[in-house]
């Protein structure tokens, strides 16, 4: 028997006044897979997240989160998820730890709080209150209380933004850690070398609709449209070495000495480059084969830079 | 079989009286934490007590001043708690999505506000404590009823937490903020809490007495002062409150 899946949107339309925050968005996540939602601020990512927590109710569409109504079956919902909303959510004077483990007394099985503070490095400022953490240490705190009650679905909105590059790569490991022990996860993200890194599966969304889905290899394989680039001395007779590769292959000096190669790039693409470097004695310095990365692909979707 | 992993999906809620208990502690812990609102509940209704007691400051009427005084400031308490502390901590708590998380947690709203409800009594209990203590010794001699206090103080409470909260649903953190300590200023000087109700002109006193804080401060004066019975009239003025005010935070609160 196919199991349901842990999110199911469909259609979903979500509109502030005259403005379409959401417009027609679809996303499916997979039991125990983790889902990135990554799109430049303002795409409706919140939105589709807030309306899955039940926050929100749709203009129009389906929304089912482990099979109920996420409004109407709120109360049976709420114990099984997971929230860590983008900012705040403690209460100013709260210390770091009472708040966490106030959070944890919410919840019949809750994780070990000690061992949760060790993992996200809040062992310093168990006793700071909210207001007096820094940035990355609230977003620490937030993700704690998401994980504590074990829940089966987790929505992290934003997890990683302002944190040092360690602690992101503690939250990273932490969502690694749940992906494994069962538990399914939806992120959003702006950052696309977090979505590469964590998620099964990908959708782009911009003005609130998605314009790629797939699992990250899948969207930067795209067109296999792929760049060699090397160095060597300025001035090569680039009409030489196209002769020898394939014919839809380009070939361009962008700055003098710097060479970009776009085509199929393949073992037999890079042997021919080679071999042509060295019949004409040139030594392709920093030679390099680029893959597309998702910052490629959605700029190529939207013609628009991501952190806009 | 059951995964078996540190973070291994286990979920469900607590038992509702663990989480009531745990959230009243909580945020009557925020409460007690915080000097603004202990300078509101304790500091200021416990120096106008001894101060206005030491000093003939006001025209209390006959008898000792204490007398007049006590019943008055134990209504200030019961306000600062109910309507002023805890319209600017739940407006807050609002503005920076506290209640919104708690939105998304286990407990439920209805237990949410039980529990507000239960560090308000709490508080309330601090206080009445520590202002009969002062009062007694500076020679107060109550009479009266205690259940008949007590309802005008769960009453009291009623009406002010419907009003606190109308206010903190609605307004930004900062008007709730500005608002709520302007209303404490204005019902201490008006409410008949130090001042007597009859130094003000006949037409004005008339609709004073229809505010809560009069409706409650006359009605602990009548018992505790005069060893009146149920002061029905005051105790229907508190009623009237309660329901209007708890039943429009109930319409118009929002949460986020």
């Amino acid at each position: 028997m196919q199991r349901q899946p842990a999110v199911e949107v469909v259609g979903l339309v979500k509109r502030y006044g005259a403005k379409t925050a959401v417009d027609r968005l679809d996303l499916t996540v997979g039991e125990g897979t983790v889902t990135a939602v990554l799109g430049p601020n303002g795409a409706g990512k919140t939105t589709t997240v807030e309306t899955c927590e039940g926050y929100r109710r749709p203009d129009g569409g389906s929304v089912r989160i482990l099979g109920l109504d996420p409004v109407a079956d709120n109360a049976a919902l709420r114990p099984r998820i997971g929230v860590m909303l983008q900012s705040g959510g403690v209460y100013p004077g709260a210390r770091a730890e009472e708040m966490l483990r106030h959070t944890a007394r919410l919840h019949a099985q809750p994780v070990d709080v000690d061992l949760l503070i060790e993992r996200l490095g809040l062992e310093s400022c168990g006793r700071t209150t909210y207001r007096r953490l820094s940035g990355g240490q609230q977003q620490r705190l937030a993700l704690a209380m998401a994980v504590v009650g074990r829940p089966e679905l987790l929505f992290l909105d934003e997890p990683t933004a302002g944190l040092d590059p360690q602690a992101r790569h503690a939250t990273w490991d932490l969502v690694r850690e749940l992906r494994s022990d069962g538990a399914t996860i939806v992120l959003t993200t702006h950052f696309m070398d977090e979505a590469e890194e964590l998620a099964d599966d990908v959708s782009v969304i911009d003005r609130g609709r998605v314009i790629a889905r797939g699992t990250p290899e899948e969207l930067c394989r795209g067109g296999a449209e792929n760049t060699l680039r090397f160095s060597g001395r300025p001035g090569l007779d680039l009409a030489s070495l196209l002769k020898a590769l394939p014919a839809d292959t380009a070939a361009a000096e962008i700055t003098p000495g710097s060479y970009r190669i776009e085509g199929k790039v393949n073992p037999q693409l890079l042997a021919t480059v080679t071999s042509w470097c060295a019949q004409h004695g040139v030594m392709p310095d920093r030679l390099a084969v680029e893959r597309r990365t998702l910052e490629d692909v959605f700029l190529e979707l939207t013609g628009r830079e991501l952190r806009g | 079989m059951r995964a078996t992993g540190t973070f291994a999906p286990r979920p469900g809620a607590a038992p509702l009286p663990r989480m009531i208990r745990a959230q009243t502690a909580l945020e009557t812990r925020m409460l007690l934490r915080n000097g603004e609102q202990l300078l509101l509940t304790i500091v200021i209704p416990s120096m106008l007590l001894v101060l206005f007691s030491a000093v003939a400051i006001v025209d209390t009427g006959g008898g000792e001043r204490v007398d007049f005084l006590a019943p008055g400031l134990l209504a200030l308490a019961v306000m600062s708690t109910a309507f002023t502390g805890q319209a600017i901590a739940t407006g807050f708590e609002r503005r920076y999505g506290v209640l919104k998380r708690l939105g998304a947690s286990p407990l439920p709203r209805w237990a949410l506000m039980t529990a507000k409800t239960g560090s308000v009594l709490v508080t309330e209990a601090l206080q009445v404590a520590l202002l009969t203590v002062i009062a007694l010794a500076l020679g107060w001699s109550p009479h009266g009823n205690p259940l008949a206090v007590l309802l005008l103080i769960v009453l009291g409470t009623a009406a002010f937490s419907g009003l606190g909260l109308l206010m903190a649903g609605t307004l930004r953190a900062e008007a709730t903020l500005a608002a709520a300590n302007l209303v404490f200023v204005l019902l201490l000087l008006a409410g008949g809490v130090i001042v007597p109700l009859d130094r003000f002109p006949e037409g004005v006193r008339s609709f004073l007495e229809l505010l809560p804080i009069s409706a409650l401060s006359d009605g602990l004066r009548e018992v505790l002062q005069h060893g009146a019975g149920m002061p029905w009239g005051d105790v229907g003025v508190l009623a009237l409150w309660s329901v209007v005010g708890l039943a429009a935070a109930a319409r118009f609160f929002r949460w986020e």
